[in-house]
């Protein structure tokens, strides 16, 4: 246990590493700099400017300078909104993405487990057919095409629902349908299948030959197994989610870390971006961690290795 | 010499020792005519209906990518005069008079855009795009990951370790960051290298098109050369790779019967699921606006093209939007039904 666990947390470090070195010498390779695209700016000033925040020195020693000041937990200034540190940024953004996030994984868990359960029950019958279709369509479906979608009807069309914004719960609804709906249909499947799986087990036959009720034998004995591989997936739907984001945002106007980083690439400000690359990954590494260290807590049968 | 019907004596005849004629040999063959692999997987794959329907909505969507357009009367690029946002099915006021003049106009089945240009024909443009894409993509992943995946298998020990350490740090890496970012940062090289002669080309595919397939080329290998290495791993210690050894089988007809005949189906399946989300990706990156270069179309950029005038002309993004839904969903049933003619232990 302690051995994984060591070396799961040296590969996400190494991974860490390796996406903010990677990130860093990217965006450089980017032409152009934060204040060119400026009007009225003299090149002393730019040439000011550079020197304040460093930029006129060699590439590798930014570099260097920049990891020793992250790994100090100092992610510098925003180039673009004087001012502003990295870390307010983040720090007023990632809420608005989190909320919205957060209630689309929370939806998609248990929306797409309880159907999934119902059609893995029902094998056969019209529910199964339907959460079948609507899994394999769920799947298909890209969230940009669902978010234009119900911007259409609900939005344009029955003007029901509010299309800006993030204002009042209502404003909740579409940009967390729209999010939601591709993790749903997979959890939908991936519950279906474990639970026929499971179902089929000889300790199910056992439950039922020693007189288990039918709530015992689905909530004490089928669900708790099932419901294993629904858990390794929240890692890569967390990924997805604030992958997802970007585009959501971008439809639905959401103030959020999505269009900040979508933003800070196009203007090149350069500790911005590398600021929400790394916290991004950071974020989305440590979760996998954790969802496999549960994973493998939860489930005894895997062998720590 | 009368026979006793109580001898044991047997009587042989000169016949009886001849060799055996073809139709007394045939009449030994209880076996069936063996059935090839091919036509096996093929077979079940006929069988199954929604596949079949996905492979036939496959083939009508290609031909109306590829072929169509030859024969298509209006030009992806050409603005019309006067024939902006046209609604499907009617004439700018030119076009107008000249049916009145007892000219025959090919319509605008599907309208066209704010800029005059006719949409059928862009919708079909972007198909070819994305499905181009896709298949490109798809077939760099196929050739890197299988390379790297058999690599690692083959030779084992630490390569192998320090290989799929590599490609477990590459897995770990938010895609998504690393696209974005990618295609800023190559943007300008490219525009670069399409200025120099003999790379002309790049300009007219379009660099943002070449930075996709870079991104693909680094990043989406790594789920398929996963695949292959824990594949070709199981299958050198599986007892028919033994019993073939066994027997005095060379190296050479092991790896071609044995390994890659049984690889074969989980590369066709991986590779059928790929394509779909490599379009998924293309989609979704030139959503963004991150995508093909103007007035190259794809079927994200239609999309979000079209977003601004939702209100007005809903048809330009219901088009495109239905388009790739129906792309990826045929892709992704066929794949389904691929993993169960060819390769049936993959099968949940």
């Amino acid at each position: 246990m302690v051995k994984y666990l060591v070396k799961r947390i040296v590969l996400a470090i190494v991974t860490i590493w390796a996406v903010a070195t990677l990130t860093f010498f990217l965006m450089n390779a980017v032409p152009g700099g934060p204040f060119l695209s400026e009007k009225a700016i003299s090149p002393q000033a730019t040439a000011a400017l550079e020197a304040k925040y460093g930029l006129d020195k060699p590439l590798i020693q930014q570099y260097f300078t920049y990891i020793g000041d992250a790994l100090h937990g100092d992610f510098g200034d925003s180039l673009k909104q004087r001012g502003r540190t990295v870390a307010d940024i983040i720090g007023m953004k990632f809420p608005v993405s989190a909320k919205v996030g957060g209630i689309s994984v929370l939806v998609a868990l248990i929306i797409g487990s309880l159907l999934g359960c119902i059609a893995a029950i029902n094998r056969g019958k019209v529910m199964d057919s339907i959460v079948s279709v609507v899994s394999t369509l769920g799947i298909a479906v890209p969230s940009f095409v669902l978010c234009t979608f119900l911007l259409f009807i609900f939005g344009v069309k029955l003007k029901w629902l509010p299309t800006m914004g993030l204002s009042t719960p209502a404003h909740y609804i579409m940009p967390v349908i729209a999010l939601a709906f591709y993790p749903t249909a997979y959890i939908m499947r991936l519950m279906r299948s474990s639970m026929l799986d499971v179902l089929g087990q000889d300790y199910m036959r056992t439950a039922k030959a020693k007189g288990l009720s039918g709530k015992a034998q689905l909530f004490k004995h089928a669900l708790r197994n099932a419901i294993l591989p629904v858990v390794t997936y929240v890692g890569p739907m967390l990924a997805y989610t604030i992958t997802g984001s970007f585009v959501v945002e971008k439809i639905f106007v959401i103030p959020g870390l999505g269009g900040e980083f979508i933003g800070a690439i196009q203007g090149r400000d350069y500790t911005l971006i590398m600021g929400t690359t790394i916290f991004l990954a950071v974020l989305i590494i440590v979760m996998n961690v954790i969802v496999d260290i549960v994973y493998k807590i939860i489930d005894p049968r895997i062998n720590l290795k | 010499m009368t026979k006793n019907p109580l001898s044991a004596h047997i009587r042989l005849n000169p016949e009886d020792f001849a060799p055996a004629s073809d139709a007394q040999k045939a009449s030994q063959v209880v076996m069936r005519e063996s059935v090839s692999f091919w036509k096996d997987g093929f077979r079940r794959l006929m069988r199954n209906k929604v596949a079949v329907v996905s492979a036939i909505v496959i083939i009508l969507i290609m031909i109306f990518a590829f072929i169509v357009p030859l024969f298509y009367p209006y030009k992806y690029e050409v603005q019309y005069k006067n024939a902006n946002n046209l609604k499907p099915f009617t004439y700018s006021a030119e076009e107008q008079a000249r049916i009145d003049a007892g000219e025959k106009v090919f319509p605008h089945v599907f309208g066209t855009d704010k800029m005059g240009r006719d949409y059928a024909i862009r919708v079909m443009v972007g198909t070819r795009i994305s499905l181009l894409v896709g298949i490109v993509a798809t077939a760099i992943i196929l050739v890197i990951g299988s390379l790297y995946g058999s690599i690692a298998a083959f030779f084992g020990g630490w390569v192998d370790i320090i290989m799929m350490r590599i490609v477990d740090i590459i897995y770990t890496i938010p895609d998504i960051l690393l696209i974005v970012l990618l295609s800023f940062a190559l943007k300008a090289p490219l525009n670069n290298l399409a200025a120099t002669p003999g790379f002309t080309w790049i300009n007219k595919v379009g660099p943002n098109l070449i930075s996709i397939f870079i991104v693909f080329a680094l990043l989406y290998w790594v789920g398929m050369a996963r695949m292959v290495r824990s594949q070709i791993l199981t299958l050198k210690e599986s007892e028919y790779v033994t019993a073939a050894r066994a027997l005095g089988v060379g190296r050479g007809k092991i790896i071609k019967k044995h390994l890659l005949t049984n690889c074969i189906g989980t590369l066709i399946v991986t590779t059928t699921l790929q394509i779909p989300s490599s379009i998924f990706t293309e989609s979704f990156l030139s959503f963004l606006g991150m995508g093909v270069a103007v007035p190259l179309p794809s079927l994200g950029s239609l999309a979000s093209d079209a977003i601004n005038g939702i209100g007005t002309n809903p048809h330009l993004l219901f088009i495109p939007a239905i388009v790739i839904c129906l792309v990826i969903l045929s892709f992704n049933l066929l794949g389904d039904g691929l993993r169960d003619a060819f390769d049936p232990k993959l099968k949940d």
